[in-house]
């Protein structure tokens, strides 16, 4: 087991360094010229020169490269274009709020979701099930960005309710900020909750019809048990890696949320980097999710280990 | 792979999938006849009529600019299916030919060709499309091909999954020893055996391109001005919502309704080529 984590941590590395460099190549084809871009009108071949050489731009690609990566893993991601600040603390302070937005989306689908995949597994072909199914099929295909600009239609028109503008941050102000993230949670939440309601159902219906469940049946346990203690947890495997995968890609991804709600997490950042041109911001940024989202992947196949004890990973499989 | 009818009487025979394929009908029919359905032009502006509530004239109402929201909802129809075709097309071919590669020849070139995908999948999809156009500047076609480049990994991946077991199976040792070439046995017997999981596929991964186009558009950096798409329109609507709500409705239901449809017609048509996901 040990040996097996060892293992896949030093497969990160390769990994890590091969998305940097796909980063960094992709960004080798930002038409114009960057530098021109910061100076604008100002430009002069001595002005020009000056800068190249403090962003070292002068040098051969590689050595850029290898520059900027031996920078960005000892947490030096540089500074803005148009603040002149350091990036990575700001990516930090950045990451909390998307962070906690992520980890409340995630309990409300998983509050919404599990019952009702449950449920509709167990009441198969039922009235109960096709009901589950349409509002799952719905939750896979309305898109966040459209359920949030109608969710705020019908609360202002219906219920007279504006959702708060201007983040409060939880250390400041913890209920303000409760409420101010709450409905950008519900958002997410129901539209995360789509894919797990059906994958909790279909997973279930799967193990349920297993040999072993057979048996356990006519051993003569009841329903209970056989849902509870014996099936659930067979049926888990499939729902931890789309659960993993959507924490991972909510970590870097709750762009369009974020950007409706004016909550400034991470999304927003890159967005405005991009926006804004700023591409020491878009390449930190767009490095550290990436980093973020292979670690989530990475701790998920570790989790694995413990929920089904089948899976040994035996060093050099 | 059955026959196109046996896959087209499937579809037909399951109410589910019947609605969806009436979904994917009507946008294909607007679409394709989008300048016979359009009442109005998509780009004049009139300020005399600006946020007109729908009526006869202008089913959908007007927008900020007195623009048709119904004709440019019809336009827009072209617009999300042309970026979903073109880009599942970039993603498809590409993927099909590297997941054929790697999955034929399974030694280095298929080791290279799936640690490349494996890095292209540690990215959340949403944020690599704006990376890429950000990079490239926000158009029609680098969207299109952002999109494109994203989805080619699911593509290899399944491609690739499917190759190697039919691989395996003994009438392509028997391809090989009568001394049929290398390119002539993925060409005549490998591809038509993986045909069916490639085409669910596709039908799903044309939902999701359309998805990401309308967010991709929505956050400014997809389909530009004066273009119509759904999710710009959407995004703009927002500054009127509380005078003309209509602006937000009309492009929120076409963007359900088109994801809606293709997600149902892919689940049946998973279901009727693949009957062993069917529970």
């Amino acid at each position: 087991m040990r040996a097996y984590i060892i293992r896949r941590l030093m497969l990160l590395i390769p990994i890590l360094l091969g998305i940097s460099l796909m980063i960094f190549l992709i960004m080798q084809f930002i038409p114009g010229d960057v530098i021109s871009g910061m100076l604008g009108i100002e430009e002069t071949p001595e002005l020009r020169a000056q800068l190249e050489k403090k962003l070292g731009l002068d040098q051969p690609l590689y050595k850029q490269y290898i520059n900027w990566i031996s920078k960005a893993v000892r947490g030096d991601f540089g500074t803005s274009f148009r603040t002149g600040k350091d990036i990575f603390p700001e990516i930090m302070s950045r990451f909390k709020i998307t962070f906690q937005l992520t980890i409340m989306a995630a309990i409300i689908s998983w509050i919404i979701a599990i019952p009702l995949g449950i449920l509709s597994a167990m009441k198969r072909n039922s009235i109960i099930d096709g009901f589950v199914r349409f509002i799952s099929l719905l939750g896979v295909s309305v898109p966040s960005f459209a359920l949030a600009t109608l969710a705020i239609l019908l609360l202002s028109k219906g219920f007279n309710y504006y959702p708060s503008v201007g983040y409060v941050d939880i250390t400041v102000d913890p209920i303000r900020n409760l409420e101010i993230m709450f409905l950008p949670a519900i958002i997410l939440g129901s539209s995360m909750a789509g894919s797990v309601m059906r994958m909790t159902r279909s997973s279930l219906l799967e193990t349920l019809r297993q040999d072993f469940i057979k048996t356990i049946r006519a051993k003569g346990a009841s329903e209970k048990v056989v849902l509870f203690v014996h099936s659930l947890k067979n049926a888990l495997i499939p729902i931890i890696t789309l659960i993993g995968m959507q924490i991972g890609s909510l970590l870097g991804g709750a762009v369009v949320i974020e950007q409706i709600f004016s909550i400034p997490g991470l999304g927003l950042m890159t967005l405005t980097g991009i926006n804004q041109r700023d591409f020491p911001v878009v390449q930190g940024c767009v490095l550290f999710i990436a980093f973020v989202y292979v670690i989530v992947n990475l701790t998920v196949d570790i989790l694995y280990t413990y929920i089904d004890p089948r899976i040994t990973y035996k060093a050099g499989r | 792979m059955e026959s196109l009818k046996e896959v087209f009487m499937g579809l037909l025979k399951d109410r589910v999938g019947r609605l969806g394929m009436i979904g994917v009908l009507i946008i294909i029919i607007m679409a394709l006849l989008s300048p016979y359905i359009a009442n109005h032009d998509v780009t004049e502006m009139n300020a005399k009529i600006k946020l007109s509530p729908p009526n006869s004239e202008y089913f959908f109402g007007t927008d900020e600019f007195g623009r048709d929201v119904f004709s440019r909802i019809v336009y827009g129809a072209r617009v999300s299916l042309w970026v979903g075709l073109i880009s599942v097309g970039i993603s498809a071919t590409s993927g099909l030919i590297l997941g054929l590669v790697a999955g034929y020849y399974e030694g280095k070139i298929g080791t290279v060709i799936m640690s490349i995908m494996d890095m292209l999948f540690a990215f959340p999809s949403i944020l690599l499309a704006l990376f890429i156009v950000a990079v490239l500047g926000p158009s029609l076609t680098n969207t299109m091909i952002a999109i494109g480049i994203v989805n080619t990994p699911v593509f290899t991946r399944t491609v690739r999954a499917s190759v190697i077991s039919v691989k395996s199976m003994e009438y392509i040792t028997s391809a090989r020893s009568i001394g049929l070439r290398d390119i002539q046995i993925i060409l005549k017997h490998i591809l038509p055996n993986i045909l069916a999981p490639f085409t669910v596929q596709a039908t799903l991964a044309l939902s999701g391109a359309i998805l990401t186009e309308a967010s991709m558009s929505f956050l400014g950096l997809g389909i530009q001005p004066p273009d119509p798409s759904w999710g710009s329109m959407l995004s703009e609507s927002r500054k009127y919502m509380e005078l003309a709500p209509w602006l937000a409705i009309a492009p929120s239901a076409f963007i359900i309704i088109t994801i809606l449809s293709f997600n149902i017609m892919g689940d049946s048509l998973r279901d009727v080529l693949d009957p062993k996901f069917k529970l």
